[in-house]
């Protein structure tokens, strides 16, 4: 089809050469939540011949409000994101191929899902599978593009191995479980959602076609709401300042440091979670942040949540067992939304 | 004495260091990157880095939400 790229073909930064890249890059979408579903949008009508769409969730009637590839059959269905979101794409652009994968991410699998990717893109909903895709873009010379958004407020970071910092460069350690608000607790909005993955998108869309010099080269942080633009300029980073990934080649995390472990506790319906290495969680301040999500109360030793039927119980060490599941991908999304991983 | 953090006038008491001014902000320390007159400060020197009347300081709070 001639015709369909052809506004994008006169954006002279692109032109012939650079759609004709687009059409044989390979991009991986890790999470397709509200963030992905917009880079998975973006990239499938610009053209990116091979999209990798990667997802452990299904989509319910929450996400519609913000989850622009998904629609009302989609959550009646409770289909896998990937799925519901590969079938949309395909109607989209039936030019391209669109892999869907249904799995959860973690230091096995990583880097056989991004394998041949060109750019990676960020659309998870927790730092520890931001880690992962951390030290396995390092080791693979992979460049990927953070991304994320609470409330009306939002950040993104691109990161090209050897050229730029990394997320652990600049973050230096991954925040611990229960330490910050969520989509799930605080709420968002479409508008930074849309902002946000807009700037992923445009960033892949400079990567793909060789055009590095044009990335913005910062953290960039903005809040709709407050209407605050701002950035943190990467360029000047220091080379000693380097995290042990980036300057050491440690990929801890691709060795499982930092990771959930999960254990399905048989004949209770119930799925235990833990991290090691976490120190003692505030209960005070998650119990306030879970409050408006859910029923939740808490004593010196444990804090109950309960939401959606499901039975939440956190310990000190952040270490959960969720109740009314024996899937661990469940509850992992299930952590991630409401505790914060 | 006054400082610019993130755009906006804010006063501190002279002196502080970098872990002080995150302090007084009521911020959680565990998810911020810290600019001082753009350059990157690293965690393990916010209790050593003096901040000066005038400084720009931009404090970036990380979100995991996506």
């Amino acid at each position: 089809m001639n015709d369909r790229y052809s506004r994008q073909i006169l954006f002279a930064p692109i032109g012939e050469q650079g759609q004709a890249r687009l059409a044989e890059s390979r991009v991986v979408i890790i999470g397709c939540g509200a963030l992905g579903a917009v880079s998975a949008e973006t990239l499938a009508r610009a053209g990116v011949g091979h999209l990798v769409i990667v997802d452990r969730d299904f989509v319910e009637e929450s996400n519609l409000q913000r989850q622009i590839i998904f629609e009302e059959s989609d959550a009646l269905n409770r289909l896998p994101k990937a799925v519901a979101g590969a079938a949309r794409l395909a109607r989209v652009n039936s030019d391209i191929q669109i892999e869907p994968i249904v799995t959860d991410v973690n230091f096995e699998n990583v880097e056989e899902i991004i394998a041949g990717a060109n750019v990676v893109i960020d659309g998870t909903d927790n730092f520890e599978t931001r880690f992962l895709i951390n030290d396995a873009c390092l080791k693979t010379k992979t460049p990927w593009i953070y991304g994320a958004a609470v409330g009306s407020y939002g950040l993104t970071m691109t990161i090209v191995p050897g050229s730029s910092p990394c997320l652990r460069c600049v973050l230096e350690a991954m925040p611990e479980p229960g330490s910050g608000p969520t989509c799930d607790t605080a709420g968002v909005i479409m508008p930074i959602v849309t902002t946000i993955a807009s700037i992923q998108a445009a960033e892949a869309m400079k990567l793909l076609t060789g055009q590095t010099d044009e990335l913005h080269r910062s953290l960039i942080r903005i809040d709709l709401w407050d209407f605050e633009f701002n950035r943190l300029d990467l360029s000047s980073f220091n080379d000693e300042d380097r995290c042990p990934a980036c300057s050491k080649g440690e990929f801890e995390f691709l060795r499982g440091a930092g990771r959930q472990v999960t254990t399905t506790l048989c004949g209770r319906n119930a799925v235990q979670i833990a991290r090691t290495g976490v120190g003692a969680l505030n209960f005070a301040a998650l119990a306030e942040r879970l409050k408006p999500a859910g029923e939740v109360a808490f004593n010196d030793f444990l804090l109950r949540f309960r939401v959606d039927g499901y039975d939440i119980t956190v310990f000190r060490d952040a270490r959960s067992i969720i109740r009314g599941t024996t899937d661990p991908a469940v509850a992992r999304g299930l952590y991630a939304r409401y505790i914060g991983a | 004495m006054n400082i610019i953090v993130n755009g906006n006038e804010t006063h501190i008491v002279e002196g502080s260091v970098v872990s002080d001014l995150i302090r007084s902000l009521g911020l959680n320390p565990v998810r911020l990157a810290v600019e001082l007159n753009r350059r990157i400060i690293r965690r393990a020197q916010w209790d050593s880095t003096t901040v000066l009347e005038g400084d720009r300081v931009e404090i970036v709070h990380f979100v995991g939400g996506g």
